[in-house]
């Protein structure tokens, strides 16, 4: 059990997909606008990856190793069907919101990501840990940089206002503001790494 | 500049001018700008700029002190930062606009890169298009000229802008200063006076200013409103930032390239992309921009105009 355990925490801190990986930058840049998109987000990603990482694990045996990545990627888009479906049943307005990176999540680095190196060599419960600690470690990271961007560029958290007003700076709802909150927080936990290395 | 600058082995002779003498000398050559800003726009140009400079050395000392870097600060590279950046800001801003552009200037423009020296960006531009990005309601809300009570105006260019037809303001108007604009832009004559003093002691070379200026001039006038070659040039270059700009900010020692043929280029890649974003860009005035874009570009223009190797083909 403690070894599923450092499955799961590994993805949250060790190997956080976006701070220290640094794989799934693409949909990270552009939904976290608000918390709602990143929690949304970040859901949508687990989901999917919970379920690709369960599936390749238990058919690891029977893909054939020349073609695993279109296997793959049929078990994933399988996935991000669904949670497309899902989405624009239960909630459209997110699934406006999140726009093309819901089907986008299909060329997530990673879900392939672990699909590749994790699943195909492990077996299915440890995969499952590994899917769940990495879906919470991209989940959390899009909280923390979509709330800095919430917070800074439109002066709300989770779309209520603060009881306090201040000119938001709109520069963190724009693109040029999601790069620099990614560029320093990035360069944050690489002083931490450093440090306690 | 460039006879100093040239880049070459050993022999070399020792000079006295030091980084901190060529930034003091500088700030010197922007003072005249100050003044007649003061006169122009009132006491809260005053006020802009000293906020920004204190910012900028608060900033400046407050980070090297946490990353216990020696403290710089006497060197005047943050002052001109600071400087620089209340030039780039409206008269009458919110008190709390210069103090976070001289922090994002000094803190994300140029310390984040290891200091002086190492920065890719203007850090002073860097910080403008940081707060016209920002908060564009005040970036924009200009001091009409010689008014006390604060009545705001447009700047010449965002009239020609938004009317296709050039402002019915005196050339003479424009070179002296009366009219909208950021504080330290305004006043041509006192710019060209601070830039004679800095030609005069050859702390800057005549290659970016000329062909920034120039490229721009020639690019507004062949592609003028009424077909080719029917564009208002003078008022180009007197309107706008672009005296400032191609003067103090594109001969920025640390974000331009070294040798003179590079310069060259550099001052052309700036007054093209000027132009082209007056004449057919969303914003009105593109100086900033240009340089910005043009310092991202040094490195590459750097590596291919690189002074030959004595015995190597290139």
């Amino acid at each position: 059990m403690g070894n599923l355990l450092k499955e799961f925490s590994k993805g949250i801190i060790k190997e956080n997909p976006t701070f220290i990986l640094a794989l799934g930058l693409c949909p990270t840049l552009a939904v976290s606008t608000s918390l709602i998109n990143g929690v949304g987000m970040g859901v949508a990603a687990t989901f999917v990856l919970i379920g690709s990482n369960v599936i390749i694990a238990l058919i690891k045996g029977i893909i054939p190793e020349r073609i695993r990545i279109p296997c793959y990627i049929v078990v994933i888009a399988t996935f991000v069907t669904i949670t497309e479906l899902l989405m624009k049943a239960y909630s459209p307005a997110l699934n406006r919101a999140l726009g093309i990176y819901v089907p986008l999540i299909v060329v997530n680095c990673i879900v392939l990501g672990r699909a590749e190196a994790y699943a195909s060599k492990e077996n299915v419960i440890r995969s499952l840990f590994d899917a769940l600690g990495m879906g919470a470690g991209f989940t959390l990271a899009l909280l923390l940089i979509s709330g800095i961007r919430e917070f800074l560029g439109s002066g709300t958290l989770f779309g209520h206002s603060l009881g306090f007003t201040f000119d938001p700076a709109s520069v963190f709802s724009m693109p040029s503001g999601a790069l620099l909150v990614i560029g320093l927080l990035l360069g944050f936990f690489n002083y931490l790494k450093q440090r306690k290395a | 500049m460039s006879n100093n600058l040239i880049v070459s082995s050993s022999c070399h002779i020792h000079k006295e001018d030091s980084v901190s003498k060529i930034m003091w000398a500088v700030v010197i050559s922007l003072i005249p700008s100050a003044v007649a800003a003061v006169i122009i726009f009132g006491l809260p140009a005053l006020k802009t700029i000293l906020i920004a400079v204190a910012a900028a050395l608060v900033t400046e000392a407050f980070i090297q002190k946490i990353t216990k870097k020696k403290i710089s600060v006497s060197d005047g590279s943050a002052f001109l930062t600071g400087l620089l950046l209340a030039y780039n800001l409206p008269a009458q801003v919110p008190f709390w606009l210069p103090i976070v552009g001289s922090f994002f200037a000094i803190a994300i423009g140029k310390q984040v890169f290891g200091g002086l020296g190492q920065n890719i960006f203007n850090p002073a531009l860097a910080g403008r298009a940081f707060l016209i990005a920002s908060w564009p309601k005040y970036m924009t809300s200009f001091t009409a000229p010689l008014s006390c009570d604060a009545i705001t105006s447009a700047t010449p260019l965002t009239l020609l802008k938004e009317t296709k037809i050039i402002p019915d303001i005196t050339y003479l108007g424009l070179f002296l200063g009366k009219r909208g604009g950021c504080l330290g832009e305004v006043c041509i004559l006192a710019l060209l006076i601070g830039a004679a003093f800095l030609f005069f002691k050859k702390y800057i070379s005549w290659h970016i200013p000329v062909t920034f200026i120039g490229i721009n001039g020639l690019f507004v006038y062949i592609f003028g409103p009424n077909g080719f070659f029917t564009g208002d040039w003078v008022f180009h270059t007197l309107s706008g930032g672009i005296i400032l700009g191609a003067f103090f900010m594109a001969t920025d020692y640390v974000t331009s390239p070294l040798t003179r043929k590079g310069q060259i280029i550099f001052g052309l890649g700036c007054g093209v992309i000027t132009a082209v974003i007056r004449l057919w860009g969303g914003y009105p005035e593109g100086v900033s921009y240009a340089i910005l874009m043009m310092n991202g570009a040094t490195p590459i223009i750097d590596r291919y105009t690189k002074s030959r190797v004595y015995g190597k083909f290139a």
